[in-house]
């Protein structure tokens, strides 16, 4: 199962589009809130994560769900418009797995999910 | 363009790089072309190649060659591959070396992310065999994609094929909207001009030989000839790594039964197995 949290309804399009062409069931999320509530009813194998949402971002999602029980299970790929290295360390010392700057495609997904162990 | 202008690009470009065109794919060459018709001051394709024809120009001819080049290339491209190395036959060829220094080649360089990758995976090996020198040269046809080889610029759409992000962080620093591979890397590897066609003897001798993906483009013989000189520049226990799926018939080569795609010299049968 494969989790798609972005505020932007054409890009939980776009990329619920990649994720079930390799072959996941896929389900969406608008912000952190609706994410989390999810995780805890069911956690996923891969969370296709965006950064800057309302409510709640990204970067805290991701810091509340590695606290939660199994939690540390999902395979997390940040997928987002900063490109900072130092925003992008500050994403994988909070346990993001994997990371892709927007714009992205079907290969760059492909490629990093691949890396992160999901494919 | 007329069939004419095609068949002249096309026996161009065998004749100068190996590369076989498919020939139905005019408009690929159109595509490729134009910028350098347009740089020319020439109104089109078929006027550069007409006018190639009738008034032979051997830096065009070259620019025109370079241009139709096939640059298809990626950070770690087939990953096992690197694993393999990386585990295998990076420690094996160190220990077996007094000095500790492994020669790489990258035949077919391209634009570098190949050649890269070696001096990644080197800084990665390292750590388990600190005695591992590695020395990398990469060689490609053409000029322009050897350019940004050296550079080490990658665009963001580049840096995010094969490349894990915690390798992008050590590694590459952001310049705007781009991406350099730190000064370590680029001293790593040297870079070179070289066409695999010519005939040549080479006077170092490699351990690692990586050519993947660019006999595939080139027919039988022509392949089978250049992998036969490259058997030449193999070290007795060095390997050769051809790309997924390809193969050869040379004989001064024979296929290592234990890994795909890799090949080594007929006289080092039965000793030296990595």
């Amino acid at each position: 199962m494969g989790l798609v949290v972005d505020d932007s309804r054409s890009v939980r399009k776009v990329a619920r589009r990649i994720l079930e062409s390799l072959d996941f069931e896929t389900a969406e999320a608008v912000d952190g809130i609706e994410a989390l509530a999810f995780c805890k009813a069911a956690m996923p194998d891969a969370i296709l994560l965006d950064w800057a949402m309302p409510n709640m971002d990204g970067l805290e999602f991701l810091q509340l769900l590695r606290q939660e029980p199994g939690g540390d299970a999902p395979v997390v790929v940040f997928c987002a418009a900063e490109n900072d290295p130092a925003k992008i360390a500050q994403a994988l010392d909070a346990g993001a797995n994997e990371y892709i700057m927007k714009p992205f495609d079907g290969d760059i997904v492909a490629s990093k999910f691949s890396m992160a162990g999901l494919l | 363009m007329t069939p004419t202008a095609l068949d002249f690009l096309s026996e161009l470009v065998r004749v100068r790089s190996g590369v076989i065109l498919q020939t139905e794919k005019s408009y690929f060459a159109e595509s490729r072309l134009a910028p350098l018709a347009r740089r020319e001051g020439l109104e089109s394709v078929e006027a550069l190649l007409t006018g190639l024809r009738q008034h032979w120009d051997e830096q065009l001819a070259m620019a025109t060659v370079d241009a139709m080049s096939i640059i298809d290339t990626s950070f770690f491209r087939d990953r096992a591959v690197f694993e393999r190395i990386g585990k295998v036959i990076l420690p094996t060829l160190a220990a077996a070396r007094q000095d500790g220094v492994v020669r790489v080649w990258c035949a077919g360089c391209s634009t570098g992310q190949e050649a890269y990758s070696m001096a990644m995976l080197a800084v990665q090996v390292e750590q388990q065999v600190p005695n591992l020198k590695i020395d990398i040269i990469g060689t490609d046809l053409s000029q322009r994609a050897l350019e940004k080889a050296h550079s080490g610029i990658y665009t963001q759409f580049e840096v995010q094929r094969g490349l894990p992000i915690r390798l992008l962080l050590q590694h590459f620093e952001k310049t705007g909207e781009m991406w350099q591979a730190s000064e370590r890397l680029r001293h790593a590897v040297r870079w070179r001009q070289l066409n695999l066609l010519e005939d040549r003897r080479s006077v170092r001798a490699f351990d690692i030989l990586l050519c993947r993906n660019v006999v595939r483009y080139f027919d039988r013989q022509t392949a089978d000839r250049v992998l036969e000189q490259m058997a030449g520049a193999l070290a007795p226990d060095g390997v050769l790594v051809l790309g997924a799926g390809e193969t050869t018939g040379a004989p001064s080569l024979i296929r290592d039964e234990t890994a795909p795609e890799t090949y080594r010299k007929t006289a080092a049968r039965g000793q030296a197995a990595a």
